[in-house]
């Protein structure tokens, strides 16, 4: 049991801990829902690497690590990663992705540089690559302390940049939209896609350097991104997908932080975090309702089984109008496994349009037989229809109508009859069944 | 809240009344990475029109079209709407791009797309309200689309997309439309439903350029069209304008001396 108690000042430093990745993780992954929604998912990780020298930069201008200046470093550099690589694409010396792959490793480089030469700074680059969640409770704000709990030197900037994002979502949000969605719409109306897209890319920029010192590079990079593409596969609207974002990123801190710090091993929080954004993601590709893999798999399943049973009732209605007895349902040249065609079978059984006859052979039944008729109505129709508007030859139509007429519901199938004026036959001469 | 269309026409009329040309596009060049893609075109519209801009592919209507809004820079020309700048006409301007320039994977519904028809109007942090999204419901309605309002954009078939867009264009409330191949990839009922909603907004004394690639429907949906390949070849009525003479000169390749011209630009670029 002893493994599971927490001790007063344990508790005190997950709540620390956890309150500082979450914090930094919502901003980033709110914003990162539209990088991702404007396929830019690349400039996320282009912003995250061009603004280390503004972090450089800002220590040289004011001599010092203070959380305002390394924040208006960042943006201005994070802003020039994007109009570098954009100018240079624009100038059609190199492809687009190659621009933004040379301007963010070129700037850094010269960041890395730079934090090099400037040995007496306080700034480690293990530390902004991997982030010092661990040393958050520790490295607290000297003599300020909220209901006794001393505050992380981490907390306030982050808090800014989390109200900032807000700020800027609830503010922009109509603009936001139209520019991710339609920017020539949105320029032809006079909002400047360039504008919202800057602004956009400084405050990512600003977010990304303030979560730096505490989660780490690599976290910020995975959080822009993880939960918005988790978040799209759950939704179709925007302000749900910002929300489910949200819920992912918070979700992977806590359980980030407990899988890191409660096991046998203390393992890199940062790193865990990033982790289980990974493992969100990978279920709810596997489990999304919709858009998920498995949900498409039973769809398919499902529909191959209605294929299945469609086949076995016209196949035996053709049979009863040629007079010939079917002796195995096995239909092998339309795909479907023996497996689904024998589901199907039964299926059928249980809903009383298939029976066996005294010679313990498959017999359509009344409401079986009606079924049937339709299928094959639809089926002909179609050929005809393919054969008379289409201009299809009539030993080409069968094998397209096999396919079509699973998919001819009964407006459709009025339509083509009206269209044909009623047609009594089909091209190969065939009877079309009434109704 | 002009709840129909033939309001809103109304209080925008005297500006017609004054003989001011509804549209000037004056000497206009565009280049792509120095090669020429419109060159010296020409057109100017006093009186409402249907007018199909029509020319082979690689001909520029796009980009006129791009020109005209300000969404591709100028090399050379201006533009005016109203006789004044496009900028400050952008509320009378509506623009129906190309159905593949946007994500239809995109997380909206389509009311939400209509509704951005209303955007031009609110200007900067003004959000819709409710006057905008009734209007938006009635221009879905216009286009046969209400049941679908409330569906992922990406779930309607490629005609239904391009309703969509067609009733956001109606939302926008414009008196000059610019519709970049409306018809495109739609099937032939929608089409239809498409010219008739054209000639509707015609009658209503607005314009409308549509980019049209369809030869044998170009004579009998438009009463003016423009004939392009990088040059304005012909522009006027349609009756004594698509002459065969005029088809040929479009279509029948390029024009030679633009065609060396920009293979000595394209060259010249390389050694650079």
């Amino acid at each position: 049991m002893s493994q599971f108690a927490f001790t007063e000042l344990e508790i005190q430093r997950a709540v620390l801990t956890i309150g500082v990745a979450a914090v930094c993780s919502v901003s980033c992954a709110l914003l990162g829902c539209f990088l991702l929604l404007k396929r830019m998912s690349m400039l996320g990780d282009a912003i995250g690497h061009g603004v280390l020298p503004g972090i450089a930069v800002a220590f040289i201008l004011t001599g010092q690590l203070t959380s305002l200046a390394t924040l208006l470093g960042a943006m201005v550099f994070g802003v020039l990663t994007a109009l570098l690589a954009e100018s240079l694409a624009s100038s059609n010396v190199i492809a687009e992705d190659s621009s933004l792959g040379v301007v963010y490793t070129s700037l850094f480089a010269i960041g890395v540089v730079l934090v090099s030469a400037l040995r007496y700074v306080d700034l480690d680059l293990n530390c902004v690559l991997m982030g010092q969640l661990v040393l958050v409770p520790r490295n607290t704000i000297d003599g300020f302390a909220i209901l006794g709990v001393e505050i992380p030197v981490a907390f306030p900037t982050m808090l800014l940049t989390l109200v900032l994002t807000l700020a800027f979502l609830t503010v922009f949000w109509k603009e936001l939209k139209l520019v991710a969605f339609d920017p020539n719409l949105a320029q032809s109306m006079g909002y400047s896609p360039k504008l919202v897209n800057y602004l956009l890319i400084a405050l990512i920029a600003g977010t990304t350097v303030s979560a730096f010192e505490a989660v780490g590079l690599i976290l910020v990079l995975a959080v822009l991104i993880v939960p918005g593409a988790s978040a799209h596969m759950l939704t179709d609207r925007l302000a749900p997908m910002l929300i489910w974002s949200a819920v992912f990123a918070v979700s992977a801190s806590i359980l980030g932080y407990f899988t890191a710090t409660r096991g046998r091993y203390a393992l890199d929080i940062s790193g865990m975090i990033a982790v289980v954004l990974g493992v969100q993601f990978a279920l709810v590709v596997l489990f999304a309702p919709r858009h998920g893999l498995i949900a498409k798999w039973w769809r398919n399943l499902l529909l191959s089984v209605r294929i299945a049973e469609e086949e076995i009732l016209a196949t035996l209605f053709r049979a009863e109008e040629a007079g010939v007895v079917v002796y195995s349902l096995a239909l092998k040249d339309h795909g479907l496994s023996s497996w689904v065609i024998g589901y199907a079978h039964r299926k059928l059984i249980k809903r009383g349009l298939l029976t066996t006859n005294e010679a313990e052979l498959p017999t359509l039944t009344e409401t079986g037989r009606h079924t049937a008729r339709n299928l094959v109505r639809s089926h002909r129709l179609w050929e005809s229809y393919a054969g008379a508007v289409l201009d299809v030859p009539a030993d080409h139509v069968h094998a397209i109508a096999a396919r079509i007429e699973h998919y001819i519901g009964p407006e459709l199938q009025d339509e083509l009859a009206t269209t044909l004026d009623q047609p009594p036959n089909d091209p190969h001469g065939k009877s079309i069944p009434p109704k | 809240m002009q709840s129909s269309l033939s309001s809103a026409v109304t209080t925008k009329a005297p500006k017609l009344a004054s003989r001011i040309s509804i549209l000037d596009v004056h000497d206009v060049t565009v280049a792509y990475h120095r090669k020429p893609v419109l060159w010296d075109v020409d057109l100017t519209l006093t009186e409402p029109c249907l007018l199909g801009i029509i020319g082979p592919n690689g001909a520029g209507k796009s980009t006129l079209i791009k020109a005209i809004l300000g969404l591709v820079p100028l090399v050379s020309g201006s533009v005016q709407v109203f006789g004044q700048s496009v900028a400050s006409q952008r509320k009378s301007i509506g623009y129906v791009p190309q159905r593949e320039s946007v994500d239809w994977d995109f997380p909206v519904s389509v009311l939400d797309v209509v509704l951005m028809g209303t955007y031009g109007s609110l200007g900067w942090f003004q959000r819709p309200g409710a006057t905008e999204k009734a209007w938006a419901r009635q221009c879905l309605d216009m286009v046969g689309l209400s049941d679908f309002a409330d569906r992922q954009i990406g779930q309607l078939s490629g005609g239904q997309q391009q309703r969509t867009f067609l009733a956001r264009a109606l939302a926008q409330q414009a008196d000059v439309y610019f519709m970049d191949e409306p018809f495109a990839g739609v099937d032939a009922a929608t089409e239809q439903a498409i010219i008739v909603l054209l000639r509707k907004l015609r009658e209503q004394g607005k314009t409308v350029l549509v980019v049209h690639h369809d030869l044998r429907t170009a004579p009998i949906y438009f009463d003016q069209v423009a004939m392009l390949n990088v040059r304005l070849v012909a522009a006027g009525p349609t009756a004594s304008t698509f002459t065969d003479e005029n088809l040929h000169k479009t279509y029948g390749g390029r024009l030679a001396i633009l065609d060396r011209l920009s293979q000595a630009v394209e060259s010249q670029t390389r050694t650079r």
